[in-house]
């Protein structure tokens, strides 16, 4: 570990003395009667680049400032002084508290105005991202957490404090991923699984948790339903890091199944300061591709024509550095030249099990994978 | 009885004279009797000024109007001008189209002498009362002078003469008039007409006794206006029917002759392409001229380019005077005015003068329009200058208002010239020659720009302003956050941020103020709402 990461590290052990440090220097400025202002990453397409070594989108140096005597700014700084208040007080408490939570302890009627300090939710969770990114810590470490969206089943015994949960015993709803996944609430042991399988649908998922896929191929399977949250994206990370179980992921074959992909990979452009914790670069991407149609003799009646949307996106796609391996940039030329896309449910009309008993393991065998 | 064509022509006459005054009151401005007292007192104070101006003295005006019985009043005007001779009174009072100025062609405000016989007529008709004239040349003698008109005669009949012996050697004109008539301060007022001649003449020092009480209007500078010139007419301006009777009277004995010496800016070349271009002898002597060789001599006037017509004939108030009008009368925060260059319109020189007055003490819009000086308070309608006005847009320049303006501001239109195309006798519109309207117009949006870049400044001011209180109002909240991360006393942060704000504001306006640049380009509208959890879909 190199000094400036062992710093960034034991900044990250203290996000509290991060947020105080935000509102001493502040108040520096202030007492100096200067300008305040607030140093933030930019976290934008414009200043992010894929680290080719690591194969991970990264956030770049370029910072944007938020000053306090700028009228499009000045709302927003306030929101951002009072969001690295509450996490002090939060972290202060020892307790943790949903983002939501956040929002509603901080909203009210600014005096003497019709306006609130907080509208919509959606206008704090960009400042909690800001503050995660400008004081280089996670939500969680802020004692954040979003709502539960992913499910993991399969064979790995779960530590989450004093509980140990055992995933292979879930029935048919999984284990319900946390937001918060660090190694510190959740601790993981691997009881023989081989491989993950991330799918990108939740109906899906069900299908191979009620045949036992997990059981009969070895593995464990997770979903996010749609886009991964944090807490999925982190615990098929650590499940890569700590075992080095191989990921597979398993999208509809369009424009939106491969950015999922393309998400748990290499990261996104939104949190590409945490990159690190939740891209998993090795993944491989088992499927669908609009190649397996003529692959397996699915009926081209169950695929579905490309819209505007999905031809525009595919081009911005084919673009991105990350998409340049030749594999994707034949599978996309090939689904804007054979124009449709398809769902993973289309599989079912070669039978109901065919995904499960024939699909998957013959793709796994064949290593039939797009990197 | 056989009666003889001149015997005929002088019956015609005798009838005519009271006659044409009653059929033709409207014209002449005794449509009401609101109205005829306004009529009365413009007439004299146009003359008062008229005669001060010509004799280079600073005019101080003295009006009075006094209520002698119901719609009976007793209305005074006096001027320090040189005053009258004795000869000339009868003249000047007892004639209808007699004046000075009808037959020159210099600026002045009465045009076809037919202005202050009226007023005596009219109170003749009205009240029986004869004018009372007092004037002096400022040698010592006062002369007072009672006078009514024959009007079968049309001629002046003296009723008294008085000589007074005066030390003081005062000079000037005082009338008094007894009329019928109703007096008013709305806005086709003697009151608004003396405020607009205190805009347009703001060397002049006018008081006012009304029947509600005494008001002054103070000179704003001291000095007169330059002295307009005569000139001889330009043949652009020229028709058939005055060349003719032109032609008649002159004393030159060749039409060349004839137009390089009757007109302005017509050379002995000019004079004889004219003639050869109309087929006519330049030789030929004027009164030996046939008809339809005026009408070709006219037409091929047309062909010819001349010089324009010297414009120092007019005498322009200039922008000094218009602004100093506009600002002691009306105490605006903010004046534009433009002199446009002179103009000519069918061969008569012009030119317009534009003010534009905003806000101060103006509450309502409104359209002030002069010719030669003189206010025209009725029949805007009809008026070129109204035209003008209601073709400029005024919402491009800022000022809200669809045809006329609605905002605060007063439009000043002065139209100075040696004959002014008014549409009907009473002198009270401005005809509607596009050559005049454009110059107008022009003038308008000049002054219009200058005001829109001045509210352009106030209105920043207030988004200044407005910014000032957006940094103010998020003080507290910000303040508190701050207090409770670092532990200092949260008033002490807050009023350290309001002491920034109202110490650096200034330079607010000079920093970005967009959005956060960078941030703008959000992954959000780059994904497009199809791939990405920035839709905030992993916050749910």
């Amino acid at each position: 570990m190199g000094t400036e990461e062992r710093r960034m590290e034991e900044r990250m052990s203290d996000p509290r003395r991060g947020l105080e440090e935000l509102g001493r220097k502040v108040l520096e400025q202030i007492m100096q009667m200067r300008n305040p202002k607030i140093e933030l990453p930019i976290r934008a397409l414009s200043n992010i680049y894929f680290d080719e070594k690591r194969k991970l989108i990264r956030l770049g140096d370029r910072k944007s400032v938020r000053t306090y005597l700028n009228v499009a700014h000045t709302r927003k700084f306030m929101q951002t002084m009072m969001v690295a208040s509450e996490c002090r007080k939060i972290i202060d408490q020892g307790v943790t508290t949903s983002i939501r939570d956040l929002y509603y302890a901080l909203k009210r009627t600014i005096p003497e105005t019709k306006e609130n300090t907080f509208e919509e939710q959606n206008e704090s969770d960009p400042i909690i991202e800001d503050i995660e990114a400008a004081l280089n810590t996670l939500r969680e470490n802020l004692n954040l957490k979003a709502d539960r969206k992913g499910y993991l089943a399969g064979n790995m015994i779960i530590r989450d404090k004093e509980d140990e949960i055992d995933a292979s015993r879930m029935g048919s709803s999984g284990w319900a991923i946390p937001s918060n996944v660090e190694p510190d609430n959740i601790k993981l042991q691997n009881n023989g699984a081989e491989f993950v399988l991330v799918i990108e649908k939740d109906a899906v998922w069900q299908r191979l948790n009620e045949d036992k896929f997990w059981k009969k191929q070895n593995c464990l399977i997770v979903t996010g339903k749609g886009q991964p949250d944090r807490g999925t994206r982190r615990i098929v990370n650590r499940l890569h890091k700590e075992f080095g179980l191989p990921v597979y992921v398993l999208t509809d074959a369009d424009p939106w199944g491969y950015y999922i992909y393309s998400v748990l990979k290499q990261g996104s452009i939104n949190l590409s300061f945490l990159s690190d914790r939740l891209g998993t670069p090795e993944a491989k991407f088992i499927g669908l591709t609009t190649r397996d149609v003529d692959k397996y003799g699915i009926a081209k009646n169950v695929t579905i024509k490309l819209n505007q949307g999905d031809i525009k996106r595919t081009n911005e796609m084919m673009n991105y550095i990350w998409f340049k391996p030749k594999e994707w940039q034949d599978e996309l030329k090939h689904m804007l030249s054979v124009g449709y896309k398809l769902e993973l449910e289309a599989l079912s009309s070669k039978g109901i099990k065919f995904i499960s008993e024939k699909y998957l393991p013959e793709k796994i065998e064949k290593r039939d994978f797009l990197p | 009885m056989q009666k003889t064509a001149e015997q005929m022509a002088r019956e015609h006459r005798e009838i005519s004279i009271s006659q044409f005054f009653e059929k033709n009151r409207h014209l002449l401005g005794y449509d009401n009797k609101i109205k005829a007292l306004l009529t009365i007192v413009r007439e004299a104070v146009d003359n008062a000024l008229d005669a001060t101006e010509e004799a280079r003295i600073l005019p101080d005006i003295y009006v009075k109007i006094e209520e002698l019985e119901k719609e009976k009043y007793k209305i005074v005007v006096k001027d320090n001008g040189p005053g009258i001779t004795v000869k000339q009174i009868p003249n000047i009072f007892g004639k209808l189209l007699y004046g000075s100025k009808f037959h020159r062609l210099k600026q002045s405000r009465g045009q076809q002498g037919i202005g202050i016989s009226g007023c005596v007529l009219y109170c003749q008709i009205t009240t029986g009362e004869p004018t009372k004239i007092i004037t002096s040349t400022g040698k010592g003698k006062t002369h007072k002078v009672l006078l009514s008109i024959d009007v079968k005669k049309n001629e002046p009949k003296i009723l008294k003469d008085e000589v007074i012996e005066d030390a003081e050697k005062w000079h000037g004109v005082q009338i008094t008039f007894v009329a019928e008539g109703i007096y008013r301060e709305h806005k086709q007022s003697v009151l608004e007409y003396l405020k607009q001649v205190a805009i347009s003449n703001p060397y002049a020092n006018i008081v006012f006794d009304s029947p509600n009480g005494r008001i002054e209007f103070a000179r704003g500078v001291e000095e007169l206006p330059k002295e307009p010139k005569e000139i001889k007419p330009h043949l652009y301006g020229v028709e058939v029917g005055i060349m003719t009777r032109m032609l008649e009277e002159t004393k030159a004995r060749s039409l060349a002759g004839f137009l390089t010496s009757e007109f302005s800016r017509v050379g002995k070349q000019s004079a004889e392409e004219i003639c050869r271009k109309a087929g006519v002898d330049p030789q030929i002597m004027p009164r030996k001229l046939e008809h339809q060789d005026v009408v070709n001599i006219v037409k091929a006037i047309k062909e010819v380019k001349l010089t324009r017509p010297p414009t120092d004939c007019l005498s322009p108030l200039g922008s000094g005077f218009i602004e100093s009008g506009l600002r002691k009368e009306l105490n605006p925060e903010f004046v534009a005015v433009v002199s446009r260059s002179p103009e000519v319109y069918r061969g008569w020189p012009f030119q317009v003068e534009v003010g534009i007055a905003y806000g101060g003490s103006i509450t309502e819009p409104a359209v002030m329009r002069f010719a030669n000086r003189v206010p025209l308070l009725y029949q805007a309608g009809d008026c070129a200058i109204t035209k003008a006005v209601t073709e400029i847009e005024w919402k491009r320049y800022g000022v809200a208002g669809s045809k006329l303006p609605e905002d605060p501001v007063v439009i000043f239109v002065h139209l100075a010239s040696v004959w002014v195309p008014f549409n009907s006798e009473a002198k009270e519109s401005i005809a509607n020659y596009p050559i005049i309207i454009k110059e107008i117009k022009l003038a308008l949006q000049e002054c219009a720009r200058k005001l829109a870049s001045y509210l352009s400044g106030v209105r920043r001011a207030a988004a200044i302003k407005e910014k000032k209180s957006i940094f103010e109002r998020y003080a507290e909240e910000t303040a508190t956050a701050i207090a409770e991360l670092t532990g200092e006393d949260k008033e002490k942060i807050r009023n350290k941020i309001i002491e920034i704000v109202n110490e650096r504001w200034s330079e607010v306006t000079d920093e970005a103020n967009g959005e956060e640049a960078p941030l703008a380009e959000t992954p959000t509208e780059e994904m497009n709402g199809n791939g990405g959890e920035e839709n905030g879909r992993e916050n749910e």
